[in-house]
Parts: C-alpha cells; sequence; structure tokens
C-alpha cells in the first residue's frame, strides 16, 4: 500500500513535470506545474513531514504560482510568441539533460545508506511543534534576515515594475 | 510521537534519490529547451523543489529536523526571487513586448 502510494504520487510528479517541459501553451505549462507542486506536497505528508507539506501548498501552489498565471495572464502570451529552436540545439540540450541525469544517479550510487538507521527514526521529526521549536531557538538570527531578505524582494520588485524609474 | 513511521521502512530512499534526480534533469532540460522566459523561471523553481524534496527526505530519513527547516528557508528565498524575476520579466516586456530570451540581447558587452 505505501508503495502503491509512492508509485502513485511520483508518477504524477514526474509526468506533470514532462508535460511542463514539452507543452506549447505556456498557460497550459504554468498549471502543469501547479499539479507538480501538489504532487510534492503529497511527497512531504507520505514522509511525515506536515509542516513542509502545508507550506509547500500555501506558498508554492498558492502565492507564487498564482504570481505565474497572473504575471502570463498580463502579458497576454500566444502559442507563436515563442521561436522555435533548431533541432540540432534541441537535441544538444535534451543530450546534455540525460547525462547530468546519468551522473547524479551515478554520483549517488556511492553513498553508503548503512549508517542511515530507519528503524530508530522518531515520528515527530517534521511536526510544526518541533520546527517551531527548533526555529525560534537555533534559528533565530536566520528567520528574521529571512524578513529583511523578503521586505527587500518587495520593494525591488516594485522599484522595477514601476512605469519610469 | 514516539512511534515509527511505517512507510519508511517499506520505501528505500533510493527511491527519493531516484525521484528527485528526474525532476532536477527535467528542469535543466527546461532552460536548454525552452525560450520563453517565464517557463524558464519555472523550471528553476522545478530545481528548487527537486532539491527541497531530497533534503526533507534525508531529514526524515536520518531524524534530524535541521534539513526541514533548511527547506523552510530556500522556499523563503525562492519567493522573494521569484518577486523579482517576474518584476524583471514584466519590464522586459514592456519595452520589448516579447518574453523571448533570444532577442533579450541588450546587456551584450
Amino acid at each position: 500500500m505505501d508503495q502503491f502510494l509512492f508509485f502513485l504520487v511520483a508518477f504524477l510528479a514526474v509526468a506533470s513535470a514532462v508535460y511542463f517541459v514539452f507543452a506549447k501553451n505556456p498557460l497550459y505549462a504554468i498549471l502543469s506545474l501547479i499539479v507538480t507542486m501538489f504532487s510534492i506536497a503529497g511527497m512531504y505528508v507520505l514522509l511525515n513531514a506536515q509542516f513542509l507539506a502545508i507550506i509547500q501548498i500555501i506558498v508554492y501552489a498558492g502565492a507564487i504560482m498564482v504570481l505565474f498565471l497572473y504575471i502570463l495572464m498580463m502579458l497576454n502570451l500566444n502559442k507563436e510568441d515563442e521561436s522555435k529552436k533548431s533541432g540540432t540545439l534541441k537535441f544538444i540540450g535534451v543530450f546534455t539533460a540525460g547525462l547530468l541525469l546519468i551522473g547524479i544517479l551515478g554520483v549517488f550510487r556511492g553513498i553508503d545508506q548503512k549508517h542511515v538507521v530507519v528503524a530508530n527514526v522518531d515520528k515527530g521529526v517534521g511536526l510544526t511543534k518541533n520546527l517551531g521549536r527548533l526555529l525560534f531557538n537555533e534559528y533565530v538570527l536566520p528567520f528574521e534576515l529571512a524578513s529583511i531578505l523578503i521586505l527587500a524582494g518587495i520593494v525591488g520588485a516594485v522599484l522595477i515594475g514601476k512605469k519610469d524609474l | 510521537m514516539g512511534e515509527v513511521n511505517t512507510f519508511m521502512q517499506s520505501i528505500p530512499l533510493e527511491y527519493f534519490i531516484i525521484l528527485s534526480s528526474v525532476l532536477f534533469s527535467l528542469g535543466v532540460l527546461g532552460v536548454l529547451v525552452r525560450k520563453n522566459a517565464i517557463v524558464m523561471l519555472g523550471c528553476v523553481e522545478l530545481m528548487l523543489n527537486s532539491v527541497n524534496l531530497l533534503l526533507a527526505a534525508f531529514s526524515a530519513y536520518n531524524g534530524n529536523s535541521d534539513g526541514q527547516l533548511l527547506v523552510f528557508f530556500i522556499m523563503v528565498v525562492a519567493a522573494a526571487e521569484v518577486a523579482v524575476g517576474l518584476a524583471i520579466i514584466a519590464m522586459l516586456y514592456r519595452n520589448t513586448r516579447s518574453v523571448d530570451v533570444s532577442i533579450f540581447n541588450k546587456l551584450r558587452g
């Protein structure tokens, strides 16, 4: 049952990511990316990382992807707006990405999994209570710095997006 | 709390490594093949998400919460990056009436 759930969610993620990369219409591509984000949230649920699952749905599927869709609809793109890349360039792209995949998998094959003792892992690792306690004790300085980063991002986006600088 | 998640015992960690490697390579493929700037930004998001998934999987299998907090901070940085990146793309569209990266050669030295 666990294996079936894993393979179902993994298939959903990979299939929607493939459609996202190859879809001609950018609107359908972004909509398909939202499905990928939701299936990654499903993966977090399977890993018992509840905080990350909720954050993934709220931040990625709810905020970032809506921003993408909003910009896409504001620009009103068509299928013809994207110029074609030549066949050789596409082939080189696919070939390079395939080599990268083989390389990454080859690197990870060397990992020694013996020291990962799953049997002793506590179930409460990803719960909001634990993560919040960690976030506001040890990681409180990066948390505050992240708020400054977000503020700088907002101000920068407003400045860049203004009509006349 | 206290009990062990049975899911992690039936799924080896390698499956998560393979899944996130495939997603990361698909993101790289999208950046290489597509010419639409918005879709390329989405491909960067896909790569960030695959790394997030790998971090969360390693963190859960090792029983250490620090990796999941790192995922949280990556999401914060990604949100700021998307806000600025989409503003830049909207500005480029206003000046050139296109989001095709092949005509964005204004910065060429």
